[in-house]
Formats: structure tokens, C-alpha cells, sequence
């Protein structure tokens, strides 16, 4: 599975590099995000829903944020 | 009589008010919500720059204020304002300009329509005279609140109650996690456990989910009355909950008519200072006539905010 490694990065860069990354990536493909705790868990997830991608799960790994999603085409 | 140079119909609602210098005053706009055609802005422009000082001001309730405008040229900045359909604001003892948010049609936490609420209540109440104070009322499309809405005469707040339909859910634990409040946490069969007492109704949990598994099953405005600012601050508390957006008129319309009775001879006081002499349940009990619905059935009387008050000899 391809992994995105978010951690490090702030809001809004974040989900626009997340953006940016999925527009390579094949539709149907499940893909996760590594993020930190605090606004980017927050925001991160509800901005990918909003572009109509489909959420599968969160989970707390160390201290970050791994979130699995499958990417839908626009 | 002397020769009448301006039309005085025009003062009526107020809004020109006097600067420092001889014959010079502020035109106040009208602008509800603080949403701005950009056809109007282009308006207000020109006219600032034909009759103005060369810049306008901002104010903090959403108005554009146009400076140093001598009083003779009413009629005219008037005319030339109605050109775009800019009307001027008001001052004194009347019902203001709602001020709002952006709303919900394009900012991701809006709950409800700000600005359709705050154009609503400019339409029907602007200007209605209360007999004692300036009365204002803000609107907030969440519980951010950004607008600071508790700091108004009336303040609504944005608000949904969501609802979890657990057959929908995947447990994938994210509402828990957007949760801020504590009010989700993930039980043992990895389902969301709902702390209703903790909700604050902000809806980040139906904004997250996945899969649409929280729904919203009621939403409208939380309503808090009696804060003002200025020199004695107070911050209004709740007196209605998911008040429906199409209620607000009226329900803002039977705040004043208690305001109107109650502060009958009072003078210069703003409604939160009536709430502190009649005490919350004369209004609440007043409000309850007309929504029982959603009226309270408890609240605590305006806070005052002591710690604005320097006093005594420096």
C-alpha cells in the first residue's frame, strides 16, 4: 500500500500535498496518510471527504495518526 | 426658516454621525452581514473618492464607513449610493445592522445560513426604534463564533444535534478523534459512545464521518441574550436552543417587545441591564409564550466581566 508521510507538515500544506499526491495516484487505490496529532488529525481527514474521496479508518500508531482512504476519481 | 439645503427625510435612521471638524460627519453604510457585491464596493468608491477624504474606515460591525463628508453633500452621496442600492446604516436607539459570518455556503464549519438570517432580520427590524438603547444582534455559523455573537443584544449561534445510525458505522474512529469536547469516545465493541452532556452541538463528528452514519436530527440557532460591550461589558446566556432559522425574526421580534415594556422609563440601558433588574425569568417566562419549544428551561443572568472595569485613582 502506498504510504504518504504527512508528519512534519502544517495546516493547509498538508492537505494540499496530500491533494497533489493523490492526483498520481489510480482511483480505487487505497493509500495512507501518515499524520500528527492535533489539527492536522483533525482537519486533514474532513478536507479529503470533502473532495469526495472515501475515508476506511483511522488508527494511533506512536503518537501520529495513520489514515486509510480510497482515492476517488473527481 | 432658512433655506433647506439637504433633505432631513434622509437623517431619519440616523447613520450620519459628527466628526471633530466643522460641518464634517461619517456616512455609515449598510451592510448586513458584511457581504459586499463587488459592483457595490465599486460604488462606494467612487463615491468616497468624489466627496471623501481619500479613505474609508472599516468598522468592527461590518460597515464601510465613509470619512469626512460635509453635510451639505448628503442628497447627493445618498442618490449616488441608491445608484448601487447602498443604503446608509444607523446610530442611537434602534435596532442595528446584523453583523455575520460568512455562513455555510462556502466556509467548511458553518452549520446554518448566516447570511440569509442576518439579511432576514436587516430587512424586516432595521432601525425599529427601542425607546432606550441601541440594540445589536450578530449571527455565527458554529459554535466557533467567530463573530463573537454572546457579546450582542441577541446573539445566535450555529448548532446541530447529530444522531448515529450504528448500522452505517465502520468504526473507523474518527468522530471520536474530531471530537474536541470529549463527547465521543470509542466504546468496547468499537462503536461511538455518545456523552451527550459534553456536546456543544458543533457537528464536527457528522462533518468527519465517513460514511454519513451521524446525522444531523435537529439544527438551528442557539440563542444567547443581554451582552454588550463598551464600558460595563456583559456576555449573554442561553435562552432558546435549535431556535429554526425561519423563527428568528419573530423570536428577535419578542426579545424587543419585552425590552420595549420593561425598560419603560429606565432611560439609556441596554437590555442586559434590564435582565440584571427584572431578573432572567421575566424574560425567559416571556419567551417561553411564544417558543416553548425551544426556550430553556433555566439560565443564569448576563456575566459581568469585572475585569474590564479599572476604577479608582491611577
Amino acid at each position: 500500500m502506498e504510504t504518504i508521510d504527512l508528519r512534519g507538515v502544517s495546516c493547509p500544506t498538508n492537505f494540499v500535498k496530500a491533494k497533489l499526491e493523490l492526483e498520481d495516484i489510480e482511483a480505487g487505490t487505497t493509500v495512507e496518510f501518515l499524520l500528527d496529532d492535533g489539527e492536522p488529525v483533525k482537519n486533514v481527514p474532513r478536507s479529503l471527504k470533502d473532495e469526495g474521496h472515501k475515508l476506511l479508518g483511522l488508527k494511533e500508531v506512536d503518537g501520529y495518526y495513520v489514515l486509510t482512504l480510497e482515492k476517488v476519481e473527481e | 426658516m432658512a433655506e433647506q439645503k439637504i433633505d432631513l427625510k434622509n437623517l431619519k435612521a440616523g447613520g450620519f454621525i459628527k466628526e471633530r471638524g466643522k460641518d464634517m460627519f461619517t456616512v455609515r453604510l449598510r451592510v448586513p452581514g458584511g457581504r459586499m457585491s463587488v459592483d457595490r464596493l465599486a460604488k462606494i468608491a467612487a463615491v468616497a473618492q468624489k466627496y471623501g477624504k481619500g479613505f474609508v474606515h472599516l468598522s468592527v460591525r461590518q460597515s464601510i464607513e465613509l470619512i469626512n463628508i460635509n453635510f451639505t453633500d448628503f442628497d447627493a452621496v445618498v442618490a449616488e449610493l441608491g445608484e448601487e442600492q447602498q443604503k446608509v446604516a444607523s446610530c442611537g436607539a434602534r435596532v442595528r445592522v446584523p453583523t455575520a459570518c460568512g455562513g455555510c455556503e462556502y466556509n467548511p464549519n458553518g452549520l446554518v445560513d448566516t447570511q440569509k438570517s442576518a439579511l432576514e432580520v436587516d430587512e424586516k427590524l432595521f432601525g425599529t426604534v427601542t425607546g432606550h438603547h441601541k440594540f445589536k444582534v450578530g449571527f455565527a455559523g458554529c459554535p466557533f463564533d467567530c463573530p463573537k455573537s454572546a457579546t450582542n443584544d441577541v446573539g445566535l449561534q450555529g448548532a446541530v444535534w447529530p444522531v448515529l445510525d450504528a448500522s452505517g458505522c465502520i468504526s473507523c474512529g474518527l468522530c471520536a478523534k474530531s471530537c474536541t469536547e470529549g463527547a465521543l469516545t470509542m466504546g468496547a465493541d468499537n462503536k461511538p459512545v455518545f456523552d451527550t452532556a459534553k456536546c456543544i452541538y458543533c457537528g464536527d463528528c457528522i462533518k468527519v464521518c465517513p460514511t454519513g452514519a451521524w446525522k444531523a436530527e435537529k439544527k438551528g440557532y442557539t440563542a444567547r441574550i443581554g451582552g454588550k460591550w463598551g464600558r460595563r461589558p456583559l456576555v449573554g446566556t442561553v435562552y432558546a436552543t435549535f431556535l429554526p432559522e425561519d423563527r428568528v425574526v419573530d423570536f428577535i421580534g419578542s426579545v424587543l417587545a419585552w425590552y420595549q415594556e420593561k425598560a419603560e422609563g429606565a432611560g439609556r440601558v441596554r437590555i442586559g441591564d434590564i435582565i440584571l433588574r427584572e431578573g432572567n425569568q421575566s424574560i425567559l417566562d416571556h419567551l417561553r409564550k411564544g417558543f416553548p419549544e425551544v426556550v430553556v428551561a433555566s439560565t443564569i443572568d448576563p456575566q459581568v466581566i469585572n475585569t474590564q472595569l479599572p476604577l479608582g485613582k491611577p
